[in-house]
């Protein structure tokens, strides 16, 4: 009697445990692979694609100002990356070499200028911070993200996965549940996007302003009623690098307008 | 520091109706929500935009809290000579933000 009824719990924890997090990570067939910009009205799609009027390129051009500012003694951003940052947005989050931490593009610019510039880091979502990643990301536009997945980043990448697929919240959802199993469904008055965040930094119509993706996955974990992260988390860093490395097929898009 | 960008034509043909536009960031914070503890969130808005060629004003503007964050203005001006066009938006605290373009008539 005992050992039936010791062996219905176990039943039940493992029946929990399970579907606390569902193990298998499901896939979007990469003929069906589409940026949020799909999901957009016409209008604002237009919003994005309009080269002047697009709002994010605001802080575009302030990051442009600021990288090539020189700080009294401190040398510019521009006297080392002397001809651009072409192409590097599309291979973070990376690990760094010196420290073997893996960090996004935020992480990279505040370590650059803490190590190389002898200035404060930046806080996250202030507008330098912003502006700056935005221009460092707009100079990758058009390009496949491409990160590595492997060697040092291959732990970080499986923590990011198991954030992406272990339910979470009142609602009790994991962010496969939505992005990977039931986009292009309605919800509520949106349409569920497939959770790609190429167009990061993006414009937010919700926010009216440029916002980064860990701003948006706190958004996301708002939502089903978890308790975000703080920014700047690395759990929420190896997050993005598993976004990134799950929208391969996709070109960056950055500064995008999202709802 | 607000970002400015200004579209222009550069050069513009005696008597064209050139098209100008203007961007500037402002949170445009209209005054009527609230934040997460409940608390007014205070107004703070653009009031006055004008532009003005070579010191005549060509367009003027009266914002209301209704406008959004970031505004955008298009308007037309009719191009009769060259000169230097300037960009002047003015918040409620009297702080303003300044921006200037040329324009070659041929």
């Amino acid at each position: 009697m005992i050992r039936t009824a010791l062996l219905i719990i176990c039943g039940l924890v493992a029946g929990c445990t399970q579907s606390a997090s569902d193990a298998t990570p499901a896939q979007i067939a990469p003929e069906d692979l589409q940026s949020g910009y799909a999901f957009l009205t016409a209008e604002t799609q237009a919003l994005q694609d309009d080269a002047f009027g697009n709002p994010g390129l605001l802080w575009v051009d302030r990051g442009e100002t600021l990288f090539h500012a020189e700080i009294e003694d401190t040398p510019a951003c521009a006297s080392c990356h002397e001809s651009g940052l072409s192409g590097v947005a599309a291979r973070y989050p990376a690990i760094d070499r010196e420290s073997g931490k893996l960090l996004n593009l935020e992480g990279r610019i505040n370590q650059c200028r803490t190590t190389h510039q002898s200035l404060d880091g930046w806080d996250y979502e202030s507008d330098e911070l912003l502006a700056l990643t935005a221009y460092i990301a707009n100079q990758s536009n058009g390009m496949p993200a491409n990160v590595d997945i492997t060697g040092a980043a291959a732990e970080a990448y499986q923590q990011g996965q198991d954030y992406f697929l272990t339910r979470r919240g009142q609602f009790n959802l994991s962010c496969q549940q939505c992005h990977t199993e039931n986009w292009g469904k309605q919800l509520r008055g949106d349409t569920i996007s497939q959770g790609h965040g190429d167009g990061f930094p993006a414009y937010r119509l919700e926010w009216q302003s440029l916002g980064s993706l860990q701003r948006r996955l706190r958004d996301c974990d708002t939502g089903v009623r978890a308790e975000p992260l703080p920014f700047g988390d690395e759990t929420y860093v190896a997050l993005e690098l598993y976004l990134a490395a799950r929208a391969e097929g996709l070109t960056l898009e950055s500064p995008a307008v999202r709802r | 520091m607000a970002s400015i960008r200004l579209a222009v034509p550069k050069t513009a043909a005696q008597g064209e109706v050139i098209e100008i536009k203007a961007l500037i960031q402002h949170p445009m914070e209209s005054g009527f929500r609230r934040g997460s503890r409940g608390e007014v969130i205070e107004r703070d808005i653009i009031t006055a935009f004008e532009c003005q060629f070579e010191g005549e004003t060509v367009f003027s503007a009266t914002f209301h809290p209704a406008i959004a964050a970031n505004p955008i203005l298009t308007f037309n001006m009719l191009a009769s000579r060259s000169g230097l066009l300037t960009f002047t938006w003015t918040d409620q605290h009297g702080e303003s933000w300044s921006d200037q373009s040329t324009i070659t008539v041929a």
